[in-house]
């Protein structure tokens, strides 16, 4: 497809805005570190965990958190896209879906990464000490990766289906109470028990424990291809959705 | 190839629903020339642009664009021409360079001719001292010149331009009026749509009124205004009496009545002798009539003849009157 060799200055594009709105920056950047402050020092004496540490607990549940997110911010992004003239010369130009879209899930990857790091930083200041070695590191990396770009994607359908930004941005609300209830922050067991089915088998969970086992160096046995097949299953629904709003929206 | 036609556009209708958008419009435009799509907010202009940049299918008809058919050969279309839509183009957060050498990139420039044909089209443009400020920061008309140019990155042969200067003022009209004279001088075929009459008049070499999805008159602009006596003829009555006695002799020659102001007009070839001879026969006694003006007739003569009602731009600012109270 001859369109997606302009993919990487729709990237450059999305990412150029993104980081010239400044409250959303801020809020993507802030908002995760606030939520791991509050829960290591207002909620973390409260809570038991197997962690010698709460921080050592909490930091993949904020990860995760931070990166859903981010990642759902797309939505607002495509949703703005869509609302204005742009989409309209775009695609007298022969740019259309693919392009545009692919574009703001890279530049989504990029940006969450980026606020994955400071997560990181951050949780270093306050004692977060991993013991993972440098394979466990990457793999950490590679499924976070998989589920921003998941729900980068998940959630670019979800703004071509919003009708304005607004709309979309009622999504990053839903998005980001996801991972709650899920092991996250409090271990499963502690939830009440119509909770558990949920939270045990909800696609955040896998790729919460796997990050935590990785960082931590424990066994983490099948999670990782269970955390990859929910990433792969999402990221392929939202594609052939996407293709299917699209074309709706353009008609 | 040359003979043909950039547009040639035959029996498109487009539906969204239950509501009948286009019913049926015919469009040729010769290459190099500038023609006018004129009429008022809902008569259909912008679908019509719409179905021929390729944004929207035709329900029926069919439509080449610079000899490619807008259906079938969507991607050939597409990499001719160029649409300036109502609605800004460019992104509010980049520079007006950054937006240009954005579409130089998303055309496939290199990144250095990108930068060239940016700093080349902001220069052309008036806008080479705002090249670093953030397009939030400009003003409408300036707005609206970064968004032609930015049609432009591409050299385009054929150019839509959907109402290229609502909501502009005077001066930036004006700029904008010289810019599309510039690009027509050049060879680059502009079908535009407008409100204004003034605009299609000043602008276009050929003028088609749509009203309703339909096509109710094309032409030249003197064409259209000779479909309809060159002159007006407008009277004014003594008093209310003469206005009647006026208003009967005319008949149904009269096509202008305003009983509050004791008005009347008739269209005439606009001769002195014809004039006279009108006058002597409607008043011979040469009091009702108080006083006279000849004007040359204008498109919005031939607007309100052919669609039996004002034109749009007129009618707006009748609206506009009304609200105001004045």
């Amino acid at each position: 497809m001859s369109e997606l060799a302009v993919w990487p200055v729709m990237a450059a594009r999305t990412l150029r805005l993104t980081f010239r709105n400044l409250e959303a920056l801020l809020i993507t950047l802030l908002l995760p570190v606030m939520l791991m402050l509050l829960f290591v020092y207002l909620f973390g004496g409260a809570i038991e965990t197997d962690a010698p540490e709460y921080v050592t607990y909490a930091v993949p549940g904020v990860l995760i958190l931070c990166a859903s997110y981010g990642a759902s911010m797309t939505a607002v992004g495509v949703a703005d896209d869509m609302s204005k003239g742009i989409i309209d010369r775009f695609r007298s130009m022969d740019i259309g879906g693919p392009a545009l879209l692919s574009g703001h899930v890279t530049a989504s990857a990029l940006r969450n990464l980026g606020s994955i790091t400071a997560v990181f930083a951050v949780a270093f200041l306050i004692g977060f000490r991993p013991s993972a070695g440098l394979p466990a590191w990457l793999g950490t990396v590679g499924v976070l990766l998989a589920f921003i770009v998941a729900i980068s994607a998940l959630s670019a359908a979800v703004g071509l289906l919003a009708r304005s930004p607004e709309a979309a941005s009622g999504f990053t609300f839903f998005v980001l109470f996801l991972p709650y209830p899920s092991s996250a922050f409090v271990p499963v067991d502690t939830m009440p028990d119509w909770l558990h089915g949920f939270a045990r088998n909800q696609p955040a969970t896998p790729v919460i424990e796997t990050v935590r086992g990785l960082l931590l160096d424990q066994p983490v046995g099948t999670r990782p291809w269970t955390a990859l097949a929910w990433c792969a299953g999402i990221l392929a629904v939202s594609v052939a959705l996407s293709g299917i709003l699209f074309r709706r929206r353009t008609r | 190839m040359t003979d043909e036609p950039a547009v040639d556009a035959t029996g498109l209708r487009k539906s969204y629903g239950a509501v009948t958008v286009l019913e049926g419009v015919d469009v040729q435009v010769a290459e190099g020339s500038v023609f006018a799509l004129l009429g008022p907010n809902g008569a259909g202009k912008t679908t019509t642009v719409r179905i021929l940049s390729t944004l929207t299918p035709p329900d029926a008809g069919t439509a080449r664009v610079a000899g490619f058919d807008v259906v079938r050969q969507r991607r050939r279309v597409r990499r001719a021409i160029s649409l300036t839509g109502q609605h800004a183009a460019v992104d509010e957060l980049q520079t007006g360079e950054e937006n240009l050498r954005m579409m130089g990139r998303l055309h496939r420039l290199p990144r250095a001719r990108a930068r060239a044909r940016a700093a080349e089209l902001l220069e052309r443009f008036d806008l080479a001292e705002a090249r670093g400020r953030r397009v939030a920061t400009y003003s409408g008309g300036m707005r609206r010149r970064l968004d032609l140019a930015a049609g432009l990155v591409g050299t385009p042969s054929v150019l839509f331009l959907d109402e290229p200067t609502t909501g502009l003022d005077p001066r930036s009209r004006r700029a904008m009026w010289d810019v599309v004279t510039g690009l027509a001088d050049e060879g680059v075929t502009v079908l535009l749509t407008t409100q204004y009459l003034e605009e299609a008049d000043r602008l276009a070499d050929r003028i088609a009124l749509l009203d309703a999805g339909r096509i109710v008159a094309e032409g030249t602009a003197a064409q259209l205004k000779s479909r309809i006596p060159g002159h007006r003829l407008d009277l004014t009555a003594a008093d209310p009496g003469a206005y009647d006695d006026l208003r009967r002799a005319l008949g149904a020659r009269a096509d202008h009545h305003d009983p509050a102001r004791l008005a009347l007009g008739v269209a005439t070839g606009g001769s002195a002798a014809e004039i006279r001879a009108l006058l002597d026969e409607i008043d011979p006694g040469r009091s009702a009539v108080r006083g006279f003006t000849v004007n040359e007739t204008t498109l919005d003569d031939v607007f309100l003849a052919l669609t039996g009602q004002a034109a749009p731009a007129a009618r707006a600012t009748s609206r506009e009157s009304e609200a105001t109270g004045v």
